[in-house]
C-alpha cells in the first residue's frame, strides 16, 4: 500500500517518515529525496513557478513508476506527494520516500523512482523571470538519467 | 470521436484545452497528429515535427503507431518537466 498524492499544500518530511516507521516493524533504512524550487535557471531569476499536471493520469504514472520499483528492489514502503499550482524559490516541490530492509535497495529505489518521475510523470512548470512567463524545456540529461536503469 | 485534450505550453498554443476529433484513418495516433496538423491556424506550428511532444492515450504514454478508437482520451503534450 504506498502513498500517492498530489496537491497544492506543503507537506512535511519528519511527519511522512515518521507515519511509514509506524507502520511497519520489518523496516531497516528509510531514504528520502525532496526537490526544491531553485532562485535560478538557466542563468534567470525566477520570482514564481506554476506547475500544471493531467489530472486524471497523475496519480496512475506516479504509481506505476513506484509498482516497477517494487518489482526490482525490496519495497517495504513508499510515499511520493507532488505539488502543483503556484511555489516559488526555496518551496520544496516533490518527496520521494522509501523503506526497505536495508539500505542500498532503498537508495537505489529512491533514486529510480526520482528519474522516471522526471521523464513520466505528466508535470509541466511554468517559470516567471524578469523575461516574463516561460515554459521550462524537457532536458536531455533527465532522459539520459532515465535510460541507466533500462535492463541491460 | 476522440476526446483529444491539451496541456502545457501546447494547449497555450492551440488556444484551447479540449475538443473532440472524428476517429482519423489510419486510426493511430501518428493519423491523428496529421490530421490536426492539416489544419488551418496554431496546429500545425504546435504539432510541427521538429517540436517535441508525447502522447498519451487513456492515461498512458504511448507511441505513434498506438491503435485509436472510439471514445479514447487523448492527450498531447510536451515533454514532462515535473520534479
Amino acid at each position: 500500500m504506498f502513498t500517492i498524492r498530489v496537491q497544492h499544500d506543503d507537506f512535511d518530511l519528519s511527519a511522512e517518515q515518521a507515519l511509514v516507521r509506524a507502520r511497519h516493524r520489518d523496516v531497516g533504512a528509510i531514504t528520502s529525496f525532496v526537490g526544491v524550487v531553485r532562485d535560478i535557471n538557466d542563468g534567470r531569476d525566477i520570482s514564481t513557478m506554476t506547475l500544471e499536471h493531467y489530472p486524471s493520469m497523475t496519480e496512475t504514472a506516479l504509481k506505476k513508476i513506484v509498482d516497477d520499483a517494487a518489482r526490482r528492489w525490496n519495497v517495504i514502503d513508499a510515499t511520493v506527494i507532488h505539488r502543483v499550482g503556484e511555489l516559488a524559490p526555496r518551496d520544496q516541490i516533490v518527496l520521494v520516500l522509501v523503506a526497505s530492509r536495508h539500505r542500498g535497495h532503498a537508495f537505489e529505489a529512491c533514486e529510480f523512482i526520482m528519474d522516471f518521475l522526471k521523464t513520466d510523470a505528466p508535470f509541466w512548470k511554468k517559470e516567471v523571470t524578469q523575461d516574463g512567463a516561460k515554459w521550462v524545456d524537457a532536458r536531455a540529461t533527465d532522459d539520459d538519467a532515465r535510460q541507466r536503469w533500462e535492463v541491460k | 470521436m476522440l476526446n483529444v485534450l491539451y496541456f502545457a505550453s501546447i494547449r497555450e498554443a492551440i488556444g484551447k484545452d479540449a475538443e473532440a476529433v472524428a476517429l482519423p484513418t489510419p486510426a493511430t495516433v501518428a493519423g491523428l497528429v496529421e490530421r490536426l496538423r492539416s489544419r488551418a491556424g496554431p496546429y500545425a506550428e504546435a504539432l510541427a515535427s521538429h517540436r517535441r511532444w508525447r502522447v498519451a492515450v487513456n492515461q498512458e504514454l504511448v507511441g505513434l503507431s498506438e491503435p485509436l478508437k472510439a471514445g479514447d482520451e487523448v492527450a498531447i503534450f510536451p515533454p514532462v518537466t515535473g520534479g
